[in-house]
């Protein structure tokens, strides 16, 4: 639109090719939260996706981790437009959760211990584009990172990542999950910078 | 008040510039086709190097209700790239680019039905979204009870000390951290569960709760309110991290 801040640009972040419109790098980790930090012990946690016909596949700590753990070296970009690049994680792929689960919806709610729901398309789940993370940078996530575990889809803004994640039920159509009904964008992909709308 | 044909990038002139603390500056911008904007909510701010370089950075605001003015309180971040230009460099009349009104989800609205207490708990700079709210509030004739707790470093770090201590809808308590004002019995120091206890709503009385400030800071309260008995539901949160 034209405006030039003349003086501005001095002091200025380090660009990088990877770095989506609008983000700058961040050393420390970018957290958005909308309230208190649940308290989840890996034995309670569990995790869940409900299907069309009411069938329930369940999961618990060690059965998620029997899926394969696998090590991830992704960015991650935070809607309030902070980027990490090269951040270490390790996380179970999330087509594995899905290999016995039978369903012809497209969409899944992402649910959170809390409360929390996030939407997201199977396309945007499968063939190595999410997981079911436990550790960041060679520690177990902790609480306030989102432990035990989160969901990681890096190529969308992070607050798709759904902290203390619980569980999917599979969806016919799109509907916005919580940050969604707020103001975020139903798919934020960063490089379109679908932030809000 | 917030459309979604009207959120959008917008071309604002800074009318007004002020120190609000040694650190801090508070900004007020007139942007004309500023479709007003909810207490609590934020705005992106977007700056452009001669050489087309662009970074932003989200603020909330200040100010609420159908107005084309959005004020904005900056907090200086050494060794940051927006917020030194924002407090040193800008200056009247300059033009600012800002995307908005944002956020539905902390903020409090007068025409809410929900008449609850309203227990707001802010950490430094996290005063805005809820000073934001309070004024708000102070417009209103009769409306819900409203409590605010502040905790800043020392008394030369608090924004909006004259209107804080003219609000009468708000009981306002600020407590110090590293220094207390002289006559002070409270001897600084960081929020007790105790001293929370003591000076916001009791969860009998299901207040809902506005928290806002560093992650630590909300954080620590976050945990402590759960303990204290309140509803993970009745608290929301609003944070930012160190990165400037």
């Amino acid at each position: 639109m034209g405006v030039i801040n003349s003086g501005f640009g001095g002091q200025r972040g380090s660009g990088h090719p990877r770095l989506p419109p609008g983000q700058t790098i961040a050393d420390d980790w970018p957290v958005l939260t909308a309230g208190p930090t649940p308290d989840v012990t890996e034995d309670e946690w569990t995790f869940t996706i409900i299907t069309e016909s009411g069938a329930e596949h369940r999961w618990d700590w060690n059965a998620l981790h029997a899926l394969g753990v696998e090590d991830i070296v992704t960015d991650i970009h935070c809607v309030t437009h902070w980027s990490k690049l090269d951040m270490p994680w390790r996380g179970v792929p999330v087509e594995r959760l899905f290999e016995n689960v039978d369903t012809t919806y497209d969409y899944v709610m992402v649910e959170s211990t809390g409360g929390y729901t996030t939407n997201l398309a199977l396309d945007d789940l499968f063939d190595g584009q999410a997981w079911i993370a436990t550790e960041a940078e060679g520690e177990p996530l902790s609480a306030e990172n989102g432990g035990p575990a989160r969901l990681l889809v890096p190529h969308l803004y992070f607050w798709k990542s759904a902290k203390w994640v619980s569980g999917m039920r599979l969806m016919p159509d799109d509907e916005p999950g919580f940050w969604e009904q707020n103001g975020y964008h139903l798919r934020g992909d960063p490089w379109q910078e679908e932030r809000y709308w | 008040m917030s459309a979604k044909s009207q959120r959008r990038w917008h071309i604002g002139r800074v009318t007004n510039i002020r120190q609000e603390t040694d650190t801090a500056v508070r900004l007020k911008v007139e942007v004309p086709t500023w479709p007003g904007n909810d207490p609590g909510a934020h705005v992106d701010v977007r700056l452009t190097a001669p050489d087309g370089y662009q970074a932003t950075r989200s603020y909330s605001i200040a100010s609420s209700g159908d107005t084309t003015q959005v004020v904005l309180v900056v907090e200086e971040l050494p060794g940051g790239e927006v917020s030194p230009f924002l407090t040193h460099h800008l200056a009247e009349g300059d033009e600012l680019e800002v995307h908005g009104p944002l956020g539905r989800y902390f903020v409090w609205t007068a025409s809410d039905p929900d008449r609850s207490p309203v227990q707001l708990i802010a950490g430094g700079s996290g005063i805005v979204p809820l000073f934001s709210m309070a004024s708000a509030r102070e417009r209103e004739a009769d409306h819900a009870d409203f409590r605010l707790l502040y905790s800043v470093r020392t008394s030369r770090d608090a924004f909006f000390c004259e209107e804080l201590a003219a609000m009468s809808q708000t009981n306002v308590n600020i407590v110090h951290t590293r220094e207390s004002p002289s006559g002070s019995t409270r001897p600084p120091g960081r929020l007790t569960r105790d001293e929370i206890n003591r000076s916001t709503f009791p969860a009998s009385v299901r207040p809902r709760i506005y928290v806002c400030g560093p992650t630590p800071f909300v954080e620590t309260i976050a945990q402590s309110l759960v303990q204290l008995g309140h509803e993970p539901v009745q608290i929301r949160t609003e944070r930012f991290g160190g990165t400037s």
